[in-house]
């Protein structure tokens, strides 16, 4: 039996300009140990799928499918059912770690009180406990510092901070939502170094959600692709990459620096996202997908498995895409106009609220003072 | 911490140096002086009376009498138009009064308006949260002139169940209607600002994380929202003070409780330039010292704040 | 009733962002606006009032200073709000039309409401634009100033100025808009900050334009939305101050009248069950007030959308 088991899962938001369809039937497992990516652009749904399955929605947001794990139904469960088992088996660490602690509580005050709370510690033991844990994820001096406040740490280090409270009960799944994105370049690289070694050394799970594919070939064993909300296409990270069956994905590969290919031009994919508020009839990649045909703006294609432990969703024949017999011409991007589109133009401002940051709606402006 | 104390200090002991000045200046400025009302009095009076207040000496050094006088004994001097009383007793006798309905006005105001806002966030979009706002927003254009007449309409004169006017401090029932007059908009105020901070911080990615951490909602609420939730309140305290003792004016007019309101705006209606001057440096310091009292909260709860 | 300075700064953030990305927030703003109901309710209250300041003089049939004889004396009875006798919302406590005085009070009490709110928005933004712009140890004096002016019982001084220098009406106004400008300044200051390194500053000022013409010029042009919510939430706090100074008596002095001095009299006399003393001023008092609150909270919400 599968740790984490995803079963139609789709996720909705009501906004004022309407309804915005954030996730639609995902359907994914991670077993035991396993480290899942899930890529995909911003606005994709990957963020709110996450959520979804810690139960974090925004309030106006809502959830339906089925989510199990190690057996039991977590999806809209009790309170108090989900309370046991977040932080204790399934923790997860969050995109912005300048926000994501509380700035008006001591390091120490934070993390002691899940160990005093999922395990009944008492305050001085749980404080030992994180300093230990605050030297397993290499803060140095982490004694003298966990009596600080959050904004007395540097990013790279709140992040630390964070996946030392997501691992102090020993968690058997990992979320990861995109944990470097905020980060500088170089802290990027200490803080995935660092999470892998620490999911070999617990042994647990991990979901690794990212746009990026570089820290997915570097992390992952399995990956799935994520566009207009749902799963585009799955598989074991080393068959993606060298042979991407989704024209999407084969898109993101084209557009990322790679090392081994010398002079080769990078490929922006062209046009945007789609607006989740009002989803496409068809395949969301359709506009922007040089091998699409006419039945691609009709029928949104199924995700179907094609050889053993993959599965994509496309109406093109795989050889074609495999071979790059494009049907459709698309404009050449030029890398600077793509940048100035205006952001409001492609996507009402409403629909990006909704589906990518519903729930992190931006600090007071506490700058105008 | 006492550094920062120290440091608001220097700021609010100049302050409130500079109001006493300026508000003796305007006086001195003022066309006619004290004794100049409607019954003209003789030369000779006016000179005599002119003399006994000091008002023959040069400026400067009448402000410094004044000055030296409040600082070192506390003591405003006597009224101009009451010889034989002082501004001390006036005020003396109107301060508790003020301070014991003020003081359950601002309690009442804070604690209500604050449970309020917290459980209109908490049940957002319920019966619950549209009846907090209904009632804050139709609070606030029911100031406390509007609120005291309200008042007396419905309990004194239709159902006799509360005294129109007076004040004793052994029955509460003299309390009752001036606690509910001053505090009602602010308490709708409070409400307000509790609701939309309280919205905004439940919404903030630390909850969120108190969330993932698996803490039960009420712990979410009490242990992690609240304190910042706070924040915007405690800095509208200061105003609320002040304008609770504004309004504590109306109150003594039109209770006749008898406060220091009464003193002052009997002694704006006889131009008694020493009362207003004593009642409004008295709430100059009252309101430096409460503000004080606000920001050393403030950078209690937020540890961002380097003092 | 305060303005609540945390939406101001948050509506005040979320101006200069837009300014960056280059977009105008007024496109939006207004069809939002327009779809606000209580906005638009209050909008049009707002009108109603304003006619009825402007035009209820020409259907009073009685003036509001001539004493109505054949009522003297027994108001409670005879002074009634009646169409027979011209008097539509009765007359006061000395037989003096209440329709004729709501409405001089209705102008008077909006008069001093914008006026007020006038001075209080050109005095606290070119203070705060100027604090903000120049900057440096200039800003610091200035907002010290600020500070210090803040922890002043202003209505007493107020009163206090009111007494020594007589209660004119233009004492009035002033006083009344010269309390309310330190909040403003503040808000502004800081907006100006923010749009004070942006090119298009930066090029005026590469090109020689001084530094008065750049603050009035480009940023204070830059700060409209929230100067306009702060002046539409401003007129009603003016109101009431003007209200609350002339229910103590200190305010409008006759024959003049405001609806402050209008609740004053009509609660004075209440008890003699000449309810209706009370009741017209009350309703126009109230209303207004609702109409200018929807009307502020509505344009910052328009300005500034967030789920609330």
């Amino acid at each position: 039996m599968a740790l984490l088991d995803i079963t139609n899962l789709s996720v909705r938001f009501r906004t004022n300009d309407g309804e915005v369809r954030a996730v639609s039937d995902v359907s994914l497992s991670v077993e035991q140990g396993e480290t899942l990516g899930i890529v995909g652009e911003s606005g994709s749904g990957k963020s709110q799928l996450s959520f979804a399955i810690m139960g974090l929605l925004a309030r106006n947001g809502a959830a339906s499918g089925s989510v199990r794990f190690d057996g039991d139904e977590i999806l809209n469960a009790k309170p108090k059912l989900i309370n046991r088992i977040r932080a204790e088996k399934m923790a997860m660490i969050f995109q912005d770690p300048m926000t994501s602690l509380n700035p008006y509580m001591r390091v120490a005050d934070q993390m002691a009180e899940v160990l005093t709370l999922h395990k009944g510690m008492s305050k001085r033991e749980a404080v030992a406990e994180s300093v230990r844990m605050l030297d397993a994820v290499r803060i140095p001096d982490a004694k003298g510092r966990i009596r600080l406040y959050p904004h007395e740490f540097s990013g790279g280090m709140r992040q630390r901070v964070m996946i030392a409270m997501a691992l102090l009960c020993r968690p058997k799944l990992l979320i990861a939502d995109e944990p470097t994105t905020a980060l500088d370049v170089t802290v990027q690289a200490q803080i995935m170094q660092l999470l892998s070694d620490l999911r070999r050394d617990f042994g647990m799970a991990m979901i690794l959600i990212t746009h990026d594919l570089g820290v997915v070939a570097g992390s992952c064993e399995r990956v799935a692709v994520m566009y207009g909300g749902r799963i585009r296409e799955t598989g074991r990270v080393g068959p993606i990459f060298a042979e991407p069956a989704l024209p999407y994905t084969q898109g993101l590969l084209d557009a990322i620096p790679r090392v081994d290919q010398e002079d080769e031009e990078l490929r922006a994919i062209p046009g945007q996202p789609p607006n989740m508020s009002r989803p496409p009839a068809g395949c969301a990649f359709e506009p922007r997908c040089p091998y699409r045909r006419p039945v691609c703006a009709e029928i949104d294609p199924p995700l179907e498995d094609f050889a053993p432990g993959r599965a994509r969703a496309c109406h093109a024949p795989l050889a074609d895409v495999l071979a790059r017999r494009i049907t459709a011409e698309l404009p050449e991007v030029d890398p600077i106009a793509a940048g100035d589109i205006p952001e409001a133009e492609a996507i009402p401002r409403a629909a990006v609220a909704g589906a990518g940051v519903a729930g992190t709606p931006s600090a007071p402006g506490k700058e105008a003072e | 911490m006492f550094a920062f104390i120290l440091r608001r200090l220097a700021v609010a002991v100049p302050t409130l140096l500079l109001l006493i000045v300026f508000s003796f200046v305007l006086m001195s400025l003022a066309p006619g002086g004290p004794f100049t009302g409607e019954r003209a009095l003789p030369p000779a009076v006016l000179a005599n009376l002119e003399a006994q207040y000091g008002l023959n000496d040069p400026l400067w050094l009448q402000i410094w009498n004044y000055l030296v006088s409040i600082v070192v004994h506390f003591d405003f001097g006597p009224s101009f138009v009451y010889p034989d009383r002082t501004v001390n007793q006036l005020i003396a006798a109107g301060f508790p009064v003020t301070l014991t309905y003020g003081g359950l006005a601002f309690v009442a105001a804070v604690v209500v308006g604050v449970a309020l806002g917290v459980a209109a966030a908490i049940w957002h979009n319920t019966w619950l949260d549209y009846l907090a706002v209904g009632i804050s927003i139709g609070a606030q254009v029911l100031p406390n002139f509007v609120m005291a007449p309200l008042l007396v309409l419905v309990f004194t004169l239709w159902y006799r169940v509360l005294p129109g006017g007076g004040w004793s401090f052994n029955d509460p029932s003299f309390w009752i209607m001036p606690v509910i007059a001053l505090s009602t908009s602010y308490m709708a105020s409070i409400a307000r600002i509790t609701r939309s901070s309280m919205l905004e911080v439940l919404g903030s990615n630390h909850i969120r994380t108190a969330r993932a951490k698996g803490m039960p909602e009420s712990r979410v609420i009490i242990r992690h929202a609240l304190k910042p939730a706070m924040l915007p309140v405690i800095s509208y305290l200061g105003p609320v003070f002040v304008s609770m003792i504004t309004g504590s004016v109306v109150i003594d007019i039109y209770f006749s409780t008898g406060g220091i309101g009464k003193a002052f705006v009997d002694s704006a209606l006889n131009r008694d330039y020493a009362v207003m001057m004593g009642v409004t440096i008295l709430i100059g310091t009252l309101t430096i010292l409460f503000n004080l009292l606000v920001d050393v909260l403030y950078a209690w709860i937020d540890p961002k704040i380097r003092y | 009733m305060v303005i609540d300075q945390t939406k101001m700064q948050s509506l005040s953030a979320r101006l200069v962002q837009d300014e960056v990305k280059g977009r105008s927030p007024w496109a939006d703003a207004r069809k939002r606006f327009f779809r606000n109901k209580a906005a638009m309710f209050g909008l049009t209250i707002l009108v109603l009032v304003t006619l009825f300041a402007a035009l209820g003089g020409q259907f009073a049939a009685w003036s509001g200073e001539e004493l109505d004889f054949s009522v003297m004396g027994r108001v409670a009875e005879l002074g009634a709000p009646s169409l027979a006798n011209g008097h539509y919302f009765g007359t006061d406590n000395l037989g003096r039309d209440l329709f004729a005085r709501v409405v001089q009070g209705t102008q008077i009490s909006l008069m001093v409401g914008i006026v007020g709110a006038a001075i209080a928005v050109i005095v606290g933004t070119l203070y705060g634009a100027t604090a903000g712009y120049v900057g440096g140890r200039t800003d610091q004096i200035m907002m010290r100033a600020v500070d210090i002016l803040m922890s002043i019982p202003y209505m007493f001084v107020l009163i206090l100025l009111l007494v020594m220098f007589g209660r004119s009406m233009s004492m009035l106004f002033l006083g009344i808009g010269l309390i309310s400008w330190l909040d403003m300044s503040r808000i502004v200051r800081g907006q100006t900050l923010s749009l004070k390194n942006r090119e298009f500053i930066e090029a005026a000022r590469a090109t020689g334009v001084s530094s008065f013409r750049i603050i009035i010029r480009h940023i204070v042009p830059n700060l409209l939305g929230v100067v306009a919510v702060y002046a539409t939430l401003l007129v009603p706090l003016m109101i009431l101050t003007e209200s609350f100074i002339s229910f103590l008596g200190l305010g409008v002095q006759e024959p003049l009248t405001s609806w402050g001095a209008l609740i004053s009299e009509g609660a004075g006399t209440m008890n003699y069950g000449t309810l209706w003393q009370l009741a017209f001023p009350l309703f126009f008092f109230v209303i207004t007030l609702f109409g200018f609150f929807f009307v502020g909270d509505g344009l910052r919400d328009a300005l500034d959308p967030k789920e609330r």
